[in-house]
């Protein structure tokens, strides 16, 4: 992985998306505002833009307050800007209700949490399987495939085993596949290596660099230099707006496949 | 597939339910509790009607009894010592005559004479009753001739001196003779005995108003009403320390037996008037055997209701459990629910999701009560010998109600979960 010397760009976030649409992530004007009471309104974001290409890696990062975990929130669908756009795989997700959000949500987005969030009572493949399960698929015919993913995160002989039973690091691997199974169209992660140690996290990593290099979409949200230097992308949020963008590498080629 | 779906909700709700085993167990038994207390308590009730019930069918839906009942007024003694106080009381022949004639609906009026003697034969000695009447008595009692006949129409007619014995008494008085081959002495006279019969109905016939269980029944002398008349005539006489008295009385029981049910309606107060008119004292009662019915099942509802209702409180105390339980639940999984809205659950996921397994755990503290609920009325009929009847309808309500329980009392907290925001709940815990 060849990195180039990173350097800032100054002000607006450039638009790297062509007019032919292959930007999949596409955020125009977003706000969200808080009234907290009379004369309380907290503005979390204040007119964002971005555009995200197919097979990007970008991360995030600002200091506390910047707006970086309210924009995790609106790029995950789990919250509804006050004012803006967004644009998630071609459909405008700013404005739909809550059923159908939720069902986008569970279809494009797979997400990586900081404390990996698996289900306690369920077992390593039925974790897996539970984004699917959402969806309406037939959890049978599906069940080799949930079987695949958990091999290629290395837990393919623990598939029984309870999250209480795995390491830190398994479990977050078996939140990655979980991540994979409906084949979103961008893999959202809030600080995926905060809990575990280094080596750990060194790992994964490396396997969020591969599915990267595989043609996935990755949003980052870290404080960690470290972390965001594996990306493309660097964005530095401040105050609600994105303060500056930092380029580590070329994006790759839009390519067709993901 | 919607029933996949809800399999998997199921299965999903059975394990989360054993994630607390002891938790999910104890909320389960306010359930179980009003789902078999319903159950038992109905099948004791329901067993105690029946019985009590079936004593009065015995009696005969379709008989009004009618018994001469000493009139209250003329049992104190006016201290008149030494002289003779005649008194007359009681249903007579005439009166007979009169019901079977003037009353529609009648079929056959049967009179009765009965007196307490005491029978000896060797050393036994029983008291048993005499009982003077007709033959047709065996068809409207309902009497099982065991040995030999009943009475006779020639009998009658001859006034003769044969007597049929109640089983019981037979072999009370004779337990090592034939019975058939024997004569009984009662007061001066000499009867054959020319037959063994069994009452059908095991209840005293002769009931007291009201009450159905009298004296244990199985000590009866029947002898021809003629012969009742001519050999023990119409005047008892009553010696007691320090008076002396005398009754005459012709008839002690009438048994009216009315062609059918209907019929018993509309005579019983007929009936009333017709020896109202004749009778200056109040000398006679009717038992009304479809009216005692009737007042049975009406006692039993009311039973019925007031048990029911005991344990529908319970049942609702056990959804109220049942419902705190789950609101619990739902906090301690918040975490869990916002998990499940991010990975794509929509609100109605979250809501079936809890609402599934509170109708698990409803419906399993149903079904455990339901066993527990039949099982307990035969322990309850094995050990104190009351009858007991388990209804299928108590059976399907109590059961039926344990899952409304579980929908009713499971939809706040299932709502409440759904209405969870998914950010607020991520960052809980």
């Amino acid at each position: 992985m060849s990195r180039h010397a990173p350097h800032s760009r100054a002000s607006a976030p450039t638009s790297s998306s062509d007019k032919d649409g292959r930007a999949i992530i596409r955020i125009e004007g977003i706000e969200k505002t808080y009234v907290l009471g009379a004369d309380n309104i907290v503005r979390a974001l204040r007119g964002v833009n971005l555009d995200i290409n197919r097979g990007s890696y970008v991360a995030i990062m600002g200091p506390s307050g910047s707006g970086k975990s309210t924009m995790l929130n609106i790029l995950g669908c789990l919250d509804r800007p006050t004012a803006g756009n967004y644009w998630l795989g071609g459909e405008n997700v700013a404005t739909m209700p809550d059923d159908e959000l939720s069902a986008a949500r569970g279809k494009k987005i797979g997400f990586i949490f900081q404390s990996y969030n698996l289900i306690a009572q369920l077992t390593v493949i039925e974790n897996i399987q539970v984004p699917l399960f959402y969806q309406g698929a037939d959890l049978a015919s599906s069940y080799d495939r949930c079987v695949e993913l958990a091999k290629l995160v290395g837990l393919g002989n623990r598939l029984d085993h309870r999250p209480s039973q795995l390491s830190g690091g398994q479990q977050q691997r078996v939140a990655i596949a979980r991540s994979l199974v409906n084949d979103p169209i961008m893999i959202l992660a809030d600080e995926p290596t905060g809990n575990l140690d280094s080596t750990t996290g060194t790992e994964v990593l490396g396997m969020i660099d591969d599915l990267n290099a595989h043609g996935k979409t990755i949003v980052l949200v870290t404080h960690d230099e470290k972390v965001a230097a594996r990306a493309h992308r660097v964005i530095h949020m401040k105050d609600g707006q994105i303060d500056r963008e930092v380029i580590n590498r070329a994006p790759p080629e839009p390519s067709p496949s993901r | 597939m919607v029933s996949f779906k809800l399999v998997s909700a199921v299965r999903l709700g059975i394990k989360s339910l054993r994630l607390h085993k002891l938790r999910s167990g104890l909320t389960m038994l306010g359930i179980i509790f009003g789902v078999c207390s319903v159950i038992a308590m109905l099948a004791i009730g329901e067993g105690a009607s029946y019985e009590a019930q079936e004593a009065i069918k015995k009696l005969g839906s379709n008989n009004i009894i009618i018994r001469s009942v000493k009139p209250p007024e003329e049992t104190r003694q006016s201290g008149n010592m030494g002289r003779t106080f005649l008194l007359d009381y009681g249903l007579t022949y005439a009166d007979g005559a009169r019901l079977a004639s003037t009353i529609p609906g009648v079929g056959r009026v049967l009179p009765m004479r009965i007196i307490r003697e005491s029978i000896r034969y060797d050393q036994n000695e029983v008291a048993c009753q005499v009982i003077g009447t007709l033959p047709f008595y065996k068809e409207i009692v309902g009497v099982d001739v065991l040995r030999g006949r009943f009475l006779t129409d020639a009998d009658e007619l001859h006034h003769n001196n044969v007597c049929v014995l109640t089983a019981g008494l037979a072999s009370r008085l004779f337990p090592y003779q034939d019975p058939l081959k024997m004569s009984l002495r009662v007061a001066s006279t000499y009867y054959h005995i020319v037959g063994l019969i069994q009452e059908r109905n095991t209840v005293e016939q002769r009931a007291q108003p009201g009450k159905l269980n009298g004296e244990p029944l199985d000590n009866n002398v029947y002898i021809p009403l003629s012969t009742a008349r001519s050999r023990f005539g119409e005047v008892l006489i009553r010696r007691a320390a320090g008076s002396f008295q005398m009754e005459k009385i012709e008839l002690h029981q009438m048994t009216v037996q009315m062609k059918d049910t209907s019929a018993v309606e509309t005579a019983d107060p007929q009936i009333r008037t017709l020896l109202k008119h004749f009778h200056t004292k109040n000398d006679y009662e009717l038992i009304v055997p479809l009216e005692l019915l009737r007042q049975a099942r009406q006692t039993q509802r009311i039973f019925n209701i007031v048990l029911g209702s005991i344990a529908a409180i319970s049942l609702l105390v056990g959804g109220i459990g049942i419902m705190n339980i789950m609101l619990a639940t739902v906090t301690e999984r918040t975490r869990e629910i916002g998990v499940r809205r991010a990975l794509g659950a929509k609100k109605r996921d979250i809501t079936t999701q809890f609402l599934v397994e509170t109708v698990v755990l409803s419906i399993g503290g149903g079904l455990a009560g339901v066993v527990i609920g039949v099982i307990t009325p035969f322990l309850v009929t094995h050990f104190s010998g009351m009858k007991t009847i388990v209804t299928v309808p108590s059976v399907v309500l109590a059961f039926g109600i344990s899952g409304a329980i579980g929908i009713i009392f499971g939809l706040y907290p299932a709502n409440a979960a759904a209405q969870l925001d998914p950010i607020e709940a991520l960052r809980h815990e």
